[in-house]
């Protein structure tokens, strides 16, 4: 990841150790210099979202990282980032909560990622890769829409994914950053600009509002991402995002040999949530299925998106135990015994 | 055909590299792979753990939930981690460390002395190659070769430590028939 | 007839919202005055604080980012790192740099990060609405310290600037008061040595902390304000330089006799 990060023409990163992400800090370190760039270990979580903030507002890119309980504290500096329609790339390898909790996989932070996390009306865009390989395309991805959209993006992986190896093919370094006529740095041969949030006047507090929300609709109508597997006959939809869909996949793959007609659907932008899609799904399926590493976070998202057409089952593990894909299949398989073949009969 | 492959120890026995050097030189063959490392909060001694997924095809979990073959570097996880196995599967043991092998009939025990013969080699550190090597012409997971080209690429900025290194793999792999 | 007085170039023409007898502007005005003596203003950014300079983009016609409470040194680093050329001015006040953003000032300067911290300090919080600050004096009443303040209730007040002198990365440190003409024409040099530290490239950090009135909340006249400046508020924070490690200004100075 953090040398997709390089790779996509990050050249600032500012951390502070947290597990189980802490290789992205150690990798940095030894790279981000050798290309030129700065690696700071701050003092805080705190500190490090801002120092991207004031690296962000020369034009750079620049990201932190970090895991559940640092993500909290960086919450403020993401909503000034929001506010501030300033572009940066947060990682957060999600772990067990609430509190310090432990550093197994969880997905316990979707709410928080989601609904934008830190005070105020603003979203964050959320991409939520499957795999290592995925983390790092993502990571090119993250850049860009940040960038394209002045705003913060988050990618949500969990400790799975973060302490796993896998082999990756790495993009090609970016060759052109896109121009910024923006970005603060002295204010030679123009006007001098700013860069704020705070908006006493009531009125353009409000305009600025609609403006990001205008800008959050384009968002949403241009930048959605799923994955779909083996849904065009099935009878029932598993809907799982993350590593639990990565272990939802190998459990309908299972299932379908046995002759069930199961499908997996994976939003990978969680934010904006792939909705129309999965209402769309309802037409051909009314059965659901969503699995997650905590107690119900998509689901809600899930149910938004069906509005009542269709049956809706929820498995979850929020301590950080990964269910095997056998023990996810015999989970599938039952409910689609339950509802599917019983109907049937 | 997916093969799942467990390694535990002490934390410091070189558990985590061996299942490193074991999914780099499948990965250099062509195969689908996972390494998922598992640490305790101590960073020596205490337990350490990871497992290695090796296949064909994409794989859906890095998580061993009954894996095929089990490699036991001390007492404790031999002890732990006999249940784990799937049955038919088979348990590597130091038995240098391991004195008590477990009690299983529907899976097959091979015993190496890794620490032993990391230790006639004056090189303990090693002991982690030697069973490695043993695993691997026991298992066929993956050619010698590719197992020696892993090494030699993790030494890379450690140049002088390969030879030994690639010595104590072979001893391993010789130690078996 | 010669012009000899006039509103600085970079003072946007517009009026003050501070109150009447606060130092905010004295401070703000320097500033620019500052910025076209050293002609830095194509290469000097501002951040801003929380709190009543949180608007100094309406009176600064420089490049300016708002930062959170306390969070002004983290972002100067972010953008001092980024561009190196440029000359940055992170403003500061008394709750912001010593309270909700010690973290941030101590490592800022433990990193000696090139960046100018302007520290003003009237030992209150002025714009959320008096309240009791790191550095309220003894005694001092605060809407949160109806009684004054008592160390044993409300612990002392905090020297941060001493603090920060200590440090190796600080290159250099200076308290002054803008209550008297002497005091402000003292505050104009420091804020210059301060500047003239990134100018020559002084390896670390340049504190100025200016004492500052708040008459509003010290709920006196801006004359008395002065007054208590002069006779308290400037005995116990001493006005002086607190820490001179320049390399480059010394060695100018010493004209030839260097070892």
């Amino acid at each position: 990841m953090a040398e997709a990060a390089i790779r996509a023409g990050c050249r600032f990163y500012f951390g502070y150790p947290i597990t189980p992400q802490n290789e992205v800090a150690e990798y940095m370190s030894e790279h981000m210099p050798e290309a030129g760039g700065t690696f700071i270990q701050a003092e805080s979580e705190i500190a490090s979202i801002y120092m991207v903030l004031g690296a962000s507002v020369t034009g750079a890119r620049a990201m932190t990282s970090s895991s559940s309980p640092g993500i909290s504290l960086k919450q403020e500096g993401i909503s000034f980032l929001a506010g501030q329609e300033l572009p940066a790339v947060i990682l957060n390898v999600m772990r067990g909560g609430p509190g310090l909790g432990n550093i197994a996989g969880c997905q316990g932070d979707y709410f928080q990622a989601t609904r934008g996390g830190g005070h105020g009306d603003y979203k964050t865009i959320v991409l939520a890769p499957g795999s290592v390989q995925e983390l790092v395309d993502l990571t090119g991805v993250a850049f860009e829409l940040a960038d394209k959209y002045r705003n913060p993006v988050m990618i949500l992986a969990d400790g799975l994914i973060g302490q796993m190896r896998e082999p990756v093919v790495l993009p090609e370094p970016v060759k052109h950053l896109p121009e910024k006529d923006w970005a603060l740095r002295g204010a030679k041969g123009r006007p001098s600009r700013f860069s704020r949030s705070l908006i006493l006047n009531v009125r353009r507090m409000e305009e600025h509002n609609w403006k990001l929300q205008r800008k959050f609709r384009e968002i949403e109508a241009n930048e959605i991402r799923f994955e779909q597997y083996l849904l065009e006959d099935a009878k029932l939809v598993v809907v799982a995002f993350g590593s639990a869909a990565r272990v939802a996949k190998g459990a309908v793959k299972r299932l379908r040999k046995e002759g069930l007609k199961v499908g997996l659907f994976r939003p990978i932008t969680l934010w904006p949530f792939p909705h129309k899609k999965i209402r769309e799904l309802a037409n051909e399926c009314s059965e659901f299925l969503v699995y997650e590493l905590n107690a119900g976070q998509m689901l809600e998202d899930v149910k938004l998106a069906l509005s009542g057409s269709a049956e809706v089952f929820f498995y979850g593990r929020p301590g950080g135990v990964i269910p095997t894909p056998m023990d996810v299949a015999k989970i599938i398989g039952s409910r689609y015994y339950q509802r599917i073949k019983r109907k049937a009969k | 055909m997916l093969i799942k492959c467990f390694f535990a120890g002490f934390g410091g026995q070189g558990v985590l590299s061996m299942g490193y050097f074991l999914a780099y030189a499948a990965m250099k063959e062509g195969k689908e792979v996972t390494y998922l490392p598992a640490y305790g909060a101590e960073v020596r001694g205490g337990t350490a753990h990871c497992t290695v997924g090796i296949s064909d095809e994409e794989i859906a979990s890095p998580v061993a939930s009954e894996p095929e073959y089990v490699v036991a570097m001390n007492q404790p996880s031999a002890k732990k981690f006999q249940n784990a196995i799937c049955s038919g599967g088979m348990m590597f043991i130091n038995s240098t460390l391991v004195t008590e092998p477990p009690q299983r009939g529907d899976i097959e025990i091979v015993e190496v002395p890794a620490s032993g013969i990391a230790e006639e080699m004056k090189n303990i550190q090693a002991t982690n190659l030697v069973m490695l090597g043993a695993l691997v012409k026991k298992t066929g997971l993956v050619s010698l070769k590719s197992l020696e080209l892993s090494v030699e690429d993790a030494f890379s900025a450690k140049k002088k430590l390969i030879p030994v290194n690639l010595g104590a793999l072979r001893r391993g792999w010789e130690y078996l028939d | 007839m010669k012009k000899i007085y006039g509103r600085p170039k970079y003072l946007k023409p517009r009026k003050f919202h501070y109150c009447a007898g606060c130092g905010h502007s004295l401070v703000h005005k320097m500033l620019m005055e500052l910025v076209d003596e050293l002609d830095i203003a194509d290469r000097v950014i501002g951040v801003a604080p929380a709190g009543c300079a949180v608007l100094a983009y309406d009176y600064m016609d420089i490049d300016i980012v708002e930062s959170a409470h306390g969070r002004g040194p983290a972002v100067a680093t972010g953008i001092k790192r980024s561009v190196p050329n440029l000359v940055v001015i992170n403003y500061q006040g008394d709750g912001d740099l010593a309270a909700i953003g010690t973290a941030e000032s101590i490592h800022a300067a433990s990193r000696g990060e090139q960046i100018m911290t302007v520290f003003i300090n009237n030992g209150i919080y002025g714009m959320t609405g008096g309240q009791m600050a790191p550095t309220t004096l003894e005694g001092m009443r605060a809407t949160t310290a109806p009684k004054g303040r008592d160390p044993r209730r409300e612990g002392y007040p905090l020297d941060l600037s001493s603090l920060l002198a200590q440090i190796p990365g600080v290159v250099y440190a200076e308290r002054v008061s803008v209550s008297t003409p002497r005091g402000i024409r003292q505050t104009k040099k420091a804020l210059e040595a301060g500047l003239r530290c990134q100018l020559d490239g002084e390896p670390g950090l340049a504190l100025i902390e200016v004492l500052s009135m708040c008459p509003t909340n010290w709920k006196m006249s801006p004359l008395d304000s002065c007054k208590w400046m002069d006779e308290v508020m400037s005995k116990k924070f001493q006005v002086k330089v607190l820490v001179d490690r320049r390399t480059k200004a010394i060695k100018k100075a010493a004209s030839g006799n260097v070892d």
